[in-house]
């Protein structure tokens, strides 16, 4: 139960943690749109490099970045085996009734370096930010909603509180099957009704401390006159810095290069008889 | 005969990761059948990991428990019968009532026990009696109760499995001194007349002393001290080393006999205290 990571955070003091929250995102966000505009693999092998150059500075453990796409192999394979049999193309080989094409191929290998990248990049995102901080910075960055009377303290508030209640209730539900374990109660055997009906003893208890603290919270909150109105300060200014602009030049130089690589394809699985 | 006997216990926790703490280490001691230990020790120092070994709750990463003789691991597949001969009240064991009433709620434990409905209804009312929950109660919902009364439903759902070695983490944690000496003169009545062996883990030095015939000291995830009452309670000074103390009353007649009177210092409850001040001053001719 203890196993669970939810955007961990991975303490340190690299370059990339002192980066800017709302830097961070940006350059996440941009490193993703960078993602779907390579169409090549010597852009894709870029972009590798890019991503690990930073993983290198951030001193992350790499098993650590691997260990972020596990829970997205199954989907990975998937949509590889789809893109593999389903995409036209000159053919490849043939199992049964599917034809598998070098362009199917070549969309799989694409689609799945995309997605890993991805999902890497944004893991990089939570392993060197706190959770305290990614808030901020969302609620800086989505600043100018607020003169669209969007309320985004208050949306930032809800984030900050159930970033920090998940280990919590994580916490509560392995303390509530311990004691329901103490008592008997068996969460491993019998059929789905059996087990989804074992699961009542720690949703029950589970629902009631919740909204117990969330009581607790509010009235604490309301001792400290916590108000959503007016204007707000904070703690911790964030300030943009030389590094920060640094950063951002960096991968905004990066759009104008894919393009232009797009146009010159330099490497190519498809064998140019075919192409 | 020894009832409960842990060899060499160790657990240590995200073994392999950079997270990797050490909370209990070689714990080795034996638990006489029918005995009444209590566990004492700062907040952190594993007891509260090493009470959830006995009961096979968690899974030692080295060492034994050994129960009337035999291994608790020796077949995984029977540790749910093992956790109804060792009864577990986790702390603060209120917050696990789950059932529409009362009755349901105490009646969880038996009913996984697998035994017939009118044995269920003897036990849910017995172990309700024990406990001091009334007839009236049984039909209400646990979420009506006040605090103290919701602890004693929690209690009475594990008593009800009739467990030979009862096994109490802080029960009185958060309760008013009323309430405290109500569920401890409860698990005392369950100790006496089942002969349940029991161990309770207390911050209260007091409790302690008035109820347990031995005590266990644990530091930094080992045993620091084991024996008997007399004989940790006589330790003041190793005690206060571990930032633990002994019973007021005993650090008061400790006093006394420093000032020079001539009054016992294995003294460790108040009654103890008062009979051997009523002692000293029919001696001296105070009192008749």
């Amino acid at each position: 139960m203890k196993d669970i990571t939810l955007g961990q955070f991975f303490p340190g003091d690299t370059l990339i943690h002192r980066l800017d929250a709302r830097v961070k995102l940006v350059l996440v966000i941009l490193f993703i749109v960078e993602l779907f505009l390579v169409k090549t693999l010597c852009g894709f092998a870029f972009m590798g490099v890019l991503l690990a150059l930073a993983v290198a500075i951030s001193k992350v453990p790499p098993k650590m970045m691997l260990r972020s796409l596990k829970p997205l192999l199954l989907l990975l394979a998937f949509t590889s085996v789809l893109n593999l049999f389903y995409t036209k193309g000159d053919p490849l080989f043939t199992i049964w009734k599917l034809t598998a094409s070098w362009q199917g191929l070549e969309l799989a290998l694409f689609m799945m370096l995309r997605i890993s990248l991805l999902i890497m990049a944004s893991s990089l995102l939570t392993y060197t930010t706190s959770p305290i901080m990614l808030t901020d910075g969302m609620e800086r960055l989505m600043g100018p909603l607020k003169a669209l009377h969007v309320p985004v303290g208050e949306l930032a508030m809800m984030m900050t509180i159930a970033l920090r209640f998940i280990p919590l209730l994580v916490e509560e539900t392995d303390k509530i099957m311990s004691a329901q374990k103490a008592r008997g109660a068996d969460f491993e055997s019998g059929g789905v009704l059996k087990r989804a009906k074992a699961l009542i003893p720690i949703l029950v208890p589970l629902f009631v401390s919740s909204f117990r603290r969330a009581d607790e919270l509010a009235v604490a909150m309301e001792c400290r006159c916590y108000h959503t109105s007016g204007p707000r300060s904070r703690l911790k200014v964030m300030k943009m810095c030389f590094r920060d602009y640094v950063a951002l030049a960096v991968m905004l130089a990066a759009i104008p290069a894919i393009l232009l690589g797009t146009n010159q394809v330099l490497f190519s699985i498809i064998p140019s008889a075919l192409g | 005969m020894s009832r409960l006997e842990v060899k060499g216990l160790t657990h240590v926790y995200s073994k392999g990761t950079p997270f990797e703490r050490t909370a209990i280490e070689d714990l080795n001691f034996t638990v006489e059948s029918g005995g009444f230990v209590g566990i004492i020790g700062h907040t952190g120092s594993g007891k509260s990991t090493m009470v959830q070994h006995l009961n096979g709750l968690m899974k030692p990463t080295s060492g034994q428990v050994l129960l009337d003789g035999k291994d608790i691991w020796e077949k995984p597949e029977e540790i749910r019968a093992l956790r109804f001969r060792v009864g577990l009240v986790f702390q603060y064991p209120e917050y696990q009532l789950f059932e529409e009433t009362v009755y349901k709620d105490i009646s969880f434990g038996p009913r996984n026990m697998g035994l017939e409905e009118r044995e269920i209804d003897a036990r849910v009312r017995e172990a309700a009696l024990l406990c001091g929950v009334g007839d009236e109660l049984l039909e209400r919902s646990p979420f009506e109760l006040s605090g103290g009364q919701r602890r004693r439903v929690a209690i009475a759902g594990v008593l009800a499995m009739q467990p030979e070695v009862l096994i109490m983490d802080e029960p009185t944690a958060g309760l008013d001194p009323r309430g405290r000496d109500e569920i401890l003169s409860h698990v005392h009545r369950y100790h006496e007349q089942r002969g349940a062996t029991v161990l309770l883990v207390s911050h209260s030095m007091e409790d302690v002393a008035r109820h347990a015939t031995s005590v266990l000291v644990m530091e930094h995830g080992k045993i620091a001290m084991h024996g008997s009452v007399s004989e940790v309670f006589s330790r003041g000074e190793r005690l206060s080393e571990l930032g633990l103390a002994v019973p007021q009353v005993t650090a008061v007649f400790a006093r006394l006999a420093r000032a020079g009177l001539p009054v016992p210092t294995d003294v460790f409850t108040v009654e103890q205290g008062e009979a051997a001040l009523r002692r000293l001053l029919r001696e001296r001719g105070v009192i008749s």
